[in-house]
């Protein structure tokens, strides 16, 4: 006897109780259901909801090891530009060693563990009390979450981050497959919006950079470490950590200062690139998005080029950065690929895919411009597209039946 | 109760869960959003509509014989005007911080929804005590709900209960609690306020279903 007998026994045991949902959902979960539709079914197909998350998953966890070493590195070369030794990053050389691993690992896992342990918990706490199977949505937001956080962001700060986000932004609309905004983008921006000191600046994107912690850890670590995000420089019209072509393969490879996954978008690139090719993800937000990106950073080129604004400008740091540069530093790609994709959030028909898309890489550009207290535009972009994307998709659907119709007239007449 | 019918205390107690203004009718939703940060001041609007609301109904139902139907709006504004005007210079005499604080909100308790709605479906038809009561019970129900958002929002988002500091510095500066709790930033902005009355309107909803519309 298995665990997978053992667990249809408790599932039969417990039928129509309270708890009935829990046993489904990890036996579920962990293997096939023994209960298969004997007649009547004419499509087969292997993918269901929890291979298709499992998918999105397995394309996020190379961002995830990626964000663990990155975290030890950008942790050790603070320390390193703190004694004054500048750091050419090699990848086998001070990248891919243990001490990264280890020192990112460690703060890494914590938040993986809460997201996902807090996060199951409150759908377990719902799916007993409407007395419905516990749904899977979670398991791909618990992944996205520590990915878009910063790595020394308290966890209690996180816990109650999830469960406002697995709350309000999907159990109070009727839960997985029912809410309007994407819940990992609910948790960050309640976050941003809640606790922004630890959201923002310069002191959060590299481990122990906080004066506060380092008073916890009683001076363990070094004075003052500081890592700026590029985008957050920029914000502040600080053009310099731009300078030679190495800056420019460093936030395409990902060894900057960022949210835990974020950084690398050479990873982002092969993960989208794996859930197009398993029809996972959708090309047509993911190529519109970038098109509208671009199509927004020439605009602002074009009026720096005009001089229509000078360096005096506040928006001047972010308006002149060359269209592609937005493209891999900020958390741009990594929205673009995981977030904007959502198949619950996003828009459903193909022509309304292309409008969401372009609109959310226009939006995020210019909120990154305009809005130099809220460099991260991705972010608010994808939340406010969420909520028109319904109303996209009603005028997609509406003009086909105009279409449809006037062709009905033709015919008849 | 001795001082009230069965009928007239229902005037009452009926706005405070099952009728309120705010989580039942959804009316006055934009003050409650505005001014519930602080929960001093969540109190102090609360009294100010509890003060208009009930002596406007005791005027227009005095009046309500001999107000012409054609005019009835513009006789209701003139009566809330002058009990606003009063609210905001008593305010502004006694507690000129706070009034700051609450601003225009004080002003634009002349458009509030409850207390229009109250002249028309209630102080027009009803004698003065009738109407007395359920400008009383209305406003007590509306601030029932500024108060319970305004604790909230104050408590978490500050740290402070009438501005005395509750949650973070103080205890940790002490060391009884030194895990780091740092206040919402969040919970002192107005979509916090409408995100807490919402759950309000959930918890209220799922005790008693019969609230639930189709």
């Amino acid at each position: 006897m298995g665990l997978k007998s053992n667990l249809h026994n408790l599932k039969e045991k417990y039928k129509g109780t309270k708890m009935a949902p829990a046993f489904n959902a990890i036996h579920t979960f962990l293997y096939l259901p023994n209960e298969t539709t004997h007649n009547g079914t004419h499509i087969k197909a292997a993918d269901d909801l929890k291979r298709t998350m499992n998918i999105v998953i397995m394309a996020m966890i190379p961002c995830l090891i990626f964000g663990m070493f990155n975290a030890g590195y950008q942790h050790y070369s603070a320390i390193d530009a703190l004694a004054g030794v500048a750091r050419e990053v090699s990848l086998f050389g001070n990248f891919l060693t243990w001490d990264n691993f280890v020192i990112g690992a460690w703060q890494v896992l914590p938040l993986v563990i809460v997201s996902y342990g807090v996060g199951l918990l409150v759908e377990f706490i719902f799916a007993v009390i409407k007395g419905h199977e516990v749904e899977e949505g979670y398991l791909v937001t618990g992944m996205l979450v520590p990915l878009i956080v910063p790595i020394d962001i308290p966890l209690w700060m996180l816990a109650v981050a999830v469960i406002f986000g697995v709350v309000i932004g999907k159990e109070v609309f009727g839960g997985t497959g029912m809410n309007i905004l994407n819940p990992a983008l609910t948790i960050r921006a309640f976050l941003f919006f809640a606790y922004p000191t630890w959201m923002s600046g310069d002191k959060v994107w590299v481990h122990g950079a906080d004066p506060r912690v380092q008073d916890l850890a009683a001076g363990a670590t070094p004075d003052a470490l500081s890592g700026e995000t590029i985008l957050g420089g920029l914000a502040q019209n600080n053009s310099s950590m731009l300078d030679s072509a190495g800056d420019i393969w460093n936030a395409f490879f990902g060894f900057i200062p960022g949210s835990v996954g974020e950084t690398s978008t050479l990873l982002i690139i092969l993960g989208g690139l794996f859930l197009v090719f398993t029809k996972v993800g959708s090309w047509r937000i993911m190529l519109s998005s970038v098109a509208g990106a671009i199509a927004m950073g020439l605009i602002f080129n074009g009026i720096v080029s005009a001089e229509w604004v000078t360096e005096s400008s506040k928006f001047y740091g972010l308006m002149s950065t060359d269209f592609w540069m937005h493209l891999l530093i900020g958390g741009f790609a990594f929205g673009t690929v995981y977030m904007a994709t959502d198949p619950v959030t996003a828009s459903q028909t193909n022509k309304g895919k292309i409008v969401y898309g372009f609109l959310i890489g226009i939006l995020s550009i210019m909120i990154r411009v305009f809005n130099p207290a809220y460099p991260e535009g991705v972010m608010l972009a994808i939340l406010l597209m969420n909520v028109f994307a319904p109303t996209i998709d009603h005028y997609v659907v509406q003009g086909n039946v105009k279409r449809r119709m006037k062709r009905l007239k033709v015919k008849t007449a | 109760m001795g001082l009230l019918s069965k009928k007239d205390a229902k005037l009452i107690t009926d706005p405070l869960a099952d009728n309120n203004p705010i989580t039942i009718q959804v009316l006055g939703i934009c003050s409650a959003l505005a001014i519930t940060a602080e929960l001093k001041a969540s109190l102090v609007m609360g009294i100010a509509v509890l003060f208009v609301l009930s002596v406007g109904n005791v005027v227009i139902s005095l009046m309500r014989n001999i107000i012409p139907s054609k005019i009835r709006i513009i006789v209701q504004l003139i009566v809330v005007a002058a009990l606003v005007i009063i609210v905001d210079q008593v305010l502004k005499a006694f507690a000129f911080e706070l009034s700051k604080t609450l601003s225009v909100f004080i002003g634009l308790i002349i458009t509030n929804c409850i207390i229009m709605g109250r002249f028309e479906a209630f102080a027009l038809a009803n004698k003065p005590w009738q109407s007395f009561l359920d400008g009383i019970g209305n406003a007590l129900g509306y601030a029932i709900i500024l108060v319970i958002v305004g604790f909230f929002r104050e408590l978490l988002g500050s740290g402070t209960l009438f501005g005395i500091p509750v949650l973070g510095d103080p205890i940790e500066m002490t060391g009884v609690y030194g895990l780091g709790y740092e206040n919402n930033g969040f919970m002192l902005m107005p979509p916090m306020a409408l995100i807490i009355v919402g759950l309000i309107i959930w918890v209220q909803r799922s005790r008693n279903k019969d609230l639930i519309e189709d």
